[in-house]
């Protein structure tokens, strides 16, 4: 069963929707004692970082899920979920999980910022992770991204998918049992549940 | 880079989905759910809904279409109409919408972008500015379902309102909405120039070309309609092939 961590942000009803059409059960959670338990956690997130990674630390859920990170438990991180994973966030100057060595900066280059609509996730193809997560997608493929901010991974192996907004960032990045995207896969269409679905069948 | 969004937009009315000429004079164009579903499996980007008389009417929006639409679709769907509170707004996000969008509400109480913002982030967001000809080159921002001039410039209120927390703007012009004479470039492309969060162009989408003008010319970030999708006059995929010939970066669905 995968564990939706509910800590007062994101679009957690879209996440359970998705699930629920590829056949997976779930349950919702601010526990700390069911996020360390939990067989896969799933940390969605649209909103702020600052806020979010209060929230975390007020319920406890900041020291569960690294605990359960580290006991390998399958892990997917989507938007602010995968950017709280890193050391530091600019937005709101905000320390955050420090799960992924790095940092969160601001869109510098484009004009228009947040990045909000479909763009380009080209996979990295040397790393074998993101073969895994991309099996059955087409070479073009487009997710739906909303975001202001995007993480610089310092350890560049981790990336496992790019995108250009202005500047080439990492959209996805896996390491070990940890996958995380900065696009939403639930509301990108046919082309986003196929990689949860890859995530679901590689991971869990 | 982002490709260019293709919205259709579902107008509704006591729960059924509406198309009305200069926001009057409506014709029935069927079930909100069966629609976004059909819309989402066909290569829209991206849905819009709008109550349109939930602020004349004094009552809240169809929470159900909300959660129904929700477990039928995969692609992004912001919903407004009525909207006057922080309240109102979580429960529609609750329901399952990723975006809100709000008009009066906001003209009236401009804090309400605000404190959204702040709450569930400036993408969460969306002012819907209805703006109306008053001289050439100056358009005003109308309330109450088009009915009722704000008396605010629509380009000073564009601005003024991502400064306090919009994240996008669903610009309709009023002038043009059901004549199906082509978008208003003159205007999506005033508002696109003087703010820096997406621009989506709504009203008077008639044929595949207004669209190309819309992005071209109009500067638009996406572009919506409505009887053009619900009538079947053009499908979703004949308007994305016409793009890609023309070079507009789309997205292709799977």
């Amino acid at each position: 069963m995968i564990t939706i961590i509910d800590y007062g942000l994101g679009n957690i009803g879209s996440v359970a929707n998705t699930l629920t059409r590829l056949g997976q059960t779930y349950q919702i959670s601010a526990d700390p004692a069911e996020i360390r338990s939990a067989d896969v956690l799933l940390l969605p997130g649209v909103g702020a970082a600052g806020v979010g990674m209060k929230n975390l630390r007020d319920r406890g859920l900041d020291v569960a899920i690294r605990r359960a990170i580290q006991n390998g438990k399958p892990f997917l991180g989507i938007c602010l979920g995968m950017q709280l994973l890193f050391d530091y966030s600019e937005e709101a100057d905000t320390p955050c999980l420090g799960i992924l060595k790095g940092s969160v900066k601001k869109f510098q280059r484009e004009r228009k910022v947040p990045q909000i609509g479909w763009n380009l996730v080209i996979p990295v193809k040397t790393n074998p992770n993101a073969v895994r997560l991309f099996a059955g997608i087409p070479e073009r493929n487009a997710f739906y991204f909303v975001n202001s901010y995007y993480p610089i991974p310092a350890d560049t192996s981790v990336v496992a998918a790019t995108t250009e907004y202005g500047e080439q960032f990492a959209s996805v990045v896996a390491i070990k049992n940890i996958v995380a995207t900065q696009f939403h896969p639930e509301k990108s269409g046919e082309t986003g549940l196929r990689l949860l679905q890859n995530f679901i069948k590689e991971y869990v | 880079m982002t490709t260019k969004r293709i919205i259709p937009c579902l107008d509704m009315t006591q729960g059924k989905v509406v198309k009305g000429i200069q926001f009057v004079d409506f014709r029935d164009a069927g079930d909100p759910v069966v629609l976004a579903k059909k819309y989402s499996e066909t290569g829209a980007d991206e849905l819009v809904f709008l109550d349109i008389t939930a602020t004349v009417e004094n009552r809240p929006i169809l929470l159900d279409v909300v959660e129904r639409t929700a477990k039928n679709v995969t692609i992004p769907f912001s919903v407004g109409g009525g909207i006057r509170t922080i309240e109102d707004m979580r429960q529609i996000l609750l329901a399952g919408a990723d975006k809100v969008s709000v008009n009066t509400g906001a003209v009236n109480n401009p804090a309400l972008i605000t404190k959204c913002a702040n709450a569930f982030g400036n993408q969460c967001v969306v002012l819907s500015l209805d703006a109306k000809q008053m001289a050439p080159g100056q358009w005003n921002a109308f309330i109450n379902g088009g009915m009722k001039d704000s008396g605010k410039s629509a380009i000073d209120w564009a601005k003024e309102a991502t400064r306090l927390g919009a994240g996008e703007i669903l610009l309709t012009s009023i002038d043009q909405d059901g004549t199906k004479k082509g978008f208003n470039i003159g205007l999506t492309r005033e508002v696109s120039r003087n703010v820096s969060v997406p621009v989506i162009a709504s009203g008077g989408a008639g044929k595949k070309e207004d669209f190309l003008d819309v992005f071209v010319k109009g500067e638009a970030d996406a572009a919506l309609a409505a009887s053009l999708f619900h009538f079947s006059e053009l499908t979703i995929k004949e308007l994305k092939q016409y793009l890609k010939e023309q070079n507009v970066i789309i997205r292709e669905a799977l």
